[in-house]
């Protein structure tokens, strides 16, 4: 497969990686602005969903996530305001910028979720605590979100 | 040969918005083309010439008049 983010004059690829632990969606739409940030930049990004994180990526429900602080239909009006893209047009960019998505399995047996309810072509990788070092050991920047 | 010039217009864009737009356009281009960024977001103008920097390509003009701006970028 052509790379969707060719290195061009890189000197060094360097990497994010974020752990989304939130389900909330004000942090969802942090960790994604971080993620399509790094890739936009030149950077490799990886997002680890765990936990409540990972209900996001069960189907249909990326943007039903609880919002802290304001109401969904106030947050919902500033952000279009603004002409903030959508969770959804975010995430297709990261995608499309090559980002890598893990979903946990830890979570998944604990939350009893299965793969069949998750949104599996966003998911590059089922794995647990030991893919999540071994990609974000040698990350420039490293979040929990 | 002549350098094609892709037009970009990200005004109506906002953070991440036209990075990602910028960097996808310039993934497309071929060497030598020219990529044209039109919009008005003042942290924009400063952060896309970030993304030409780290890609080690060149902004070859900048222009900006009455709050718009046109950045190049050469591919």
């Amino acid at each position: 497969m052509e790379n969707p983010n060719p290195k061009i004059g890189e000197k060094m690829v360097d990497k994010t990686t974020i752990i989304v632990h939130s389900g909330d969606t004000d942090k969802l739409y942090s960790a994604l602005i971080i993620g399509d940030g790094a890739l936009a930049m030149g950077m490799e990004s990886t997002m680890f969903f765990t936990f409540w994180g990972l209900e996001r990526l069960k189907k249909d429900e990326l943007d039903k996530g609880p919002i802290s602080k304001m109401s969904k239909s106030m947050f919902d009006s500033q952000l279009k305001k603004a002409n903030v893209d959508t969770l959804e047009k975010l995430i297709t960019d990261y995608k499309e910028l090559g980002g890598k998505i893990i979903a946990c399995e830890m979570t998944m047996e604990i939350m009893g979720i299965k793969k069949e309810e998750l949104n599996q072509e966003l998911i590059d990788e089922y794995g647990a605590i030991g893919t999540y070092i071994h990609e974000a050991r040698e990350s420039k920047i490293n979040l929990f979100i | 040969m002549v350098n094609k010039v892709i037009k970009v217009d990200v005004t109506d864009k906002t953070c991440p918005g036209p990075l990602v737009e910028v960097r996808k356009t310039l993934n497309k281009a071929s060497p030598g083309d020219i990529v044209e960024v039109t919009g008005k977001h003042s942290v924009s103008k400063k952060e896309i010439p970030m993304v030409a920097e780290g890609m080690g390509l060149e902004v070859i003009d900048t222009q900006e008049k009455d709050g718009k701006w046109k950045i190049q970028i050469q591919r």
